[in-house]
């Protein structure tokens, strides 16, 4: 059975929720979609519901989360949670799975808000046991209350280092160091670029004094150079690096007996569903990577695709927010919900505020961009895709014998076939071909393809009789 | 480009690219134009099932010479396609499919494929992973896969090693003269004695450049795989009415075909799964390997196949044009292409081809047949 609606919103995050309220207020029909079962996406992620007593909300994430909800609550927004889109097809039909088997949505417009992957720039033994994201350790932290180890690295770029960081340490964890690999330099000028977010600064500034409280060892412009493991336990070679992420020469040094490294480089805008449906993409390497082409409402190059949120160009939560509610108004305006001078006068304040955030998150993104020089450094031996085991020497000797762009890549070394289909890989390896291509452009990106998850086959096929099925007529003999 | 080869050949997937070897390895100069990547179209996405139980009769014993080419592959292309031989099943659930089983088994094997009936037991003899359902199977011990993926690397490495001129990402326009032949792509023109249109389903446009018509059907075949997984299955498995084609490669993943339809376009090229459709074959699937509904699904894609009125190849030269040759739609063409394209590479090399090759003629429409480039 098909349920018919005016708007699908793809995605219960902070974009994906403010587009399905603005659209509901407006008059339509919504269905919101979501993995998770309460919505809020990662940065506004909900305790898991065993915990909501034992985790204080009192941070400013979780307050907001808890009323994004109650607004989601309130409204006539249809929220399906626990709910995996596996395809979109023609003028929007929505496949999901989930737990009461097959289920399928149609409208005559989608907005995508699928928000972000965490991108993971490897060095060796980045696929060790107990090496994870710093998305993952947030959602441990978030979602269940749990420490990601008991004396924990965390390293990488941008503000989650300091996040995760007092989370660890807020819990009762033992922060053995944070490894930055921007400069005091690069945090100054981001600063003095903020300087007009108190909110965000204070915030900010909390989590760093309350690590310099602690004397956690905060290593500035240095970067995480291999990780090894013995007896359970991992030591964790450190070194410095320029501003374009090449390692220095200079000394390294070791942290011993640490049982846990998060580690994150930025993020990478999760463009599927666009790239699915034939939108047009460009290359934006300060928001992330691939990003659909879109006008300030958030429409796409498809008609009644739009998309909203950190799956256009990372730009954080609160520009999240504020897009989504323009790509609401949007649809709504297009479904002819809302009169032209009304959508105007909606909107308004909203592009104001987009493009004032905007000057914010470039600020930002600056320091969870990919830096080249660290993706040149990959060692030959290390492991890149680490779904099918392919090696920086594996993809080098693939382009000598003639792979021009990501694609064909693929082809010749499986590079991506895994199940994460690339995603985790993706923009590394598409960084990697474009030393040989002369440009991301050149290198392309992978053909999407449905699943836009790996989905288990036995959710996919319900229960059926053989002779039930539909099976189509013979080929000839 | 000033050079006149003396073989262009338009269209770089299987077809073309071993006609182009062929010729290229006994002497000829061989310009291969193709749009995207060697063997990135249904070349490299197709199933690479190399079984006679879901050839057409009349293939046999060309899928039977082109099997035994894919079994040594490395011999005389040079590289590994990463094939597989093993034993092929092909099964009934039904009384309809065990009638049409028996029928059709032996048809082939008049033919020349070694089919034999077997009971549902002795099936999962050969093929533990079955279900309890199966009433008789089709066995053949002449079967296997190929890593289709792994095409365009194998047979692109060969055709740099012939010294074929390699125009990948050049797109053929039309052909502007004939005798000599001068291909127009974006690149320029291109000028050769001969051509070869192997352009898979678009050689229904690339012959109009000539002014013949054959019109072409376009099938738009879906295909899905899982993640790895532990071995569920040891054969090649298909069913009776040919709509199921399933293999575990050696490693892990199960690739699910058998032809189920999604949509699709020739003119822009886009095409994309029918989720319903998806759902049908993978049910399909897991009656055959109950194992497998413990798996993933990881992708599902789909790829162009070209089919004529009759479901024949045309392969053979143009009428009405002398030295121009067509090489496409093979049912089940990925398992016959290498020797069929053979027989056409001797067809152009003067040679007597060792088996008839499939000439067009019977399949133009009457008002086009006669028409000559001017």
């Amino acid at each position: 059975m098909v349920v018919e609606t005016d708007l699908v919103v793809v995605g219960a995050g902070p974009a994906g929720t403010s587009a399905a309220l603005a659209a509901a207020n407006a008059g339509l029909g919504v269905i919101l979609i979501d993995e998770a079962r309460e919505a809020g996406g990662q940065v506004y992620r909900a305790p898991a519901r065993t915990l909501t007593a034992a985790i204080k909300t009192r941070d400013r994430d979780a307050a907001a989360g808890v009323r994004l909800r109650a607004a989601l609550d309130r409204s006539s927004v249809r929220f399906e949670r626990g709910l995996r889109v596996w395809s979109i097809g023609e003028r929007f039909r929505t496949d999901t799975v989930g737990p009461e088997g097959v289920r399928t949505f149609k409208a005559p417009r989608l907005i995508a808000a699928g928000g972000a992957f965490e991108r993971t720039v490897p060095f060796p033994g980045w696929t060790l046991p107990g090496v994870m994201g710093l998305a993952a350790a947030t959602i441990l932290l978030k979602s269940e209350a749990m420490l990601p180890g008991r004396r924990v690295v965390i390293a990488g770029c941008g503000p989650l280092l300091a996040a995760v960081a007092a989370k660890v340490s807020g819990g009762g964890g033992d922060v053995a160091a944070v490894i930055d690999m921007a400069s005091r330099r690069q945090w100054a000028s981001v600063m003095l670029q903020l300087a007009t977010r108190f909110n965000l600064l204070r915030e900010g500034a909390g989590w760093v004094l309350g690590l310099a409280r602690r004397r956690v060892p905060i290593h500035f412009a240095s970067t995480i150079r291999r990780i090894d493991e013995a007896d359970g336990l991992l030591s964790v070679e450190i070194g410095p690096v320029d501003g374009k992420g090449r390692a220095r020469p200079g000394r390294s040094s070791l942290i011993n007996d640490v049982d846990a490294v998060a580690v994150g480089h930025g993020l990478v805008p999760g463009v599927e569903i666009t790239r699915l449906a034939g939108a047009a993409h460009t290359y934006d390497r300060l928001r992330g990577g691939w990003v659909p082409v879109l006008d300030a409402m958030g429409r796409t190059t498809i008609e009644g695709l739009y998309a909203a949120g950190d799956g256009c160009g990372i730009r954080g939560a609160l520009s999240a927010a504020t897009a989504g509610t323009l790509a609401g108004l949007a649809a709504a305006g297009d479904a002819g919900a809302l009169d032209p001078d009304t959508l105007a006068s909606k909107s308004e304040p909203q592009l104001k505020e987009a493009v004032r955030l905007d000057r914010f998150s470039a600020a930002v993104s600056e320091l969870l961009a990919l830096r080249p020089g660290q993706v040149a450094d990959i060692a030959p031996d290390t492991v890149v895709c680490r779904c099918e085991d392919v090696r920086r020497a594996d993809i080098d000797a693939a382009i000598a014998d003639g792979a021009a762009d990501v694609n064909q890549l693929k082809h010749f070394t499986r590079c991506g076939m895994g199940p994460c289909q690339g995603r985790m890989c993706g923009d590394v390896v598409g960084e990697l071909v474009a030393l040989h291509a002369g440009s991301r452009e050149a290198a392309g990106a992978w053909t999407p393809r449905p699943p836009l998850r790996p989905v288990p086959l036995a959710d996919l096929i319900g229960s059926y009789s053989y002779n039930d099925m539909p099976i189509p007529k013979p080929v000839p003999l | 480009m000033t050079t006149t080869f003396d073989l262009i050949v338009v269209g770089g997937g299987i077809n073309g690219a071993s006609v182009a070897l062929f010729c290229a390895r006994a002497g000829m100069r061989v310009a291969l134009i193709e749009r995207d990547q060697i063997c990135r179209g249904a070349s490299g996405v197709n199933a690479g099932t190399l079984t006679l139980q879901m050839t057409r009769v009349a293939l046999i014993p060309y899928a039977l010479e082109a099997h035994a080419m894919w079994a040594n592959a490395p011999e005389w292309l040079g590289h590994d396609v990463g094939v597989v031989v093993c034993d092929g099943l092909s099964l009934a659930f039904t009384e309809g499919e065990e009638e049409l089983l028996t029928y059709r088994a032996a048809r082939r094997r008049e033919a020349g494929a070694p089919i034999e009936i077997i009971t549902g037991t002795e099936a999962q003899g050969i093929e533990p992973g079955l279900g309890a359902s199966v009433r008789v199977a089709g066995w053949c011990p002449i079967d296997g896969f190929a890593n289709a993926y792994l095409t365009g690397l194998a047979y692109r490495r060969a055709l740099v090693e012939a010294g074929v001129a390699l125009l990948e990402r050049t797109m053929a326009r039309g052909v502007d003269e004939t005798q000599p032949f001068v291909v127009n792509t974006d690149r320029g023109p291109i000028r050769g004695r001969r051509l070869v249109i192997a352009g898979g389903v678009w050689i229904e446009p690339m012959l109009a450049w000539l002014g013949v018509k054959l019109p072409i059907k376009v099938l738009i075949n879906q295909l899905s795989v899982t993640e790895r997984v532990a071995p569920v299955m040891r054969t090649q498995v298909g069913i009776a009415s040919g709509l199921l084609s399933l293999k575990q490669y050696p490693h892990g993943t199960v690739v699910i075909g058998g032809g189920w339809q999604g949509w699709g376009n020739r003119e822009t090229g886009r095409s994309g799964i029918v989720p319903d459709s998806i759902i049908g074959n993978v049910r399909l699937a897991c009656h055959a390997i109950p194992a497998l509904a413990e798996a993933r699904l990881a992708r599902s894609w789909t790829g162009f196949e070209a089919e004529t009125a009759d479901v024949l190849p045309a392969v053979g030269p143009v009428p009405g044009i002398p030295e121009a040759y067509v090489c496409g739609s093979i049912h089940s063409g990925y398992t016959s292409a290498p020797y069929i394209a053979k027989l056409l590479a001797q067809c152009i090399l003067g040679q007597e081809p060792e088996r008839l090759l499939f000439p067009i003629d019977r399949l133009l429409l009457q008002s086009a047949s006669a028409a000559t480039v001017s």
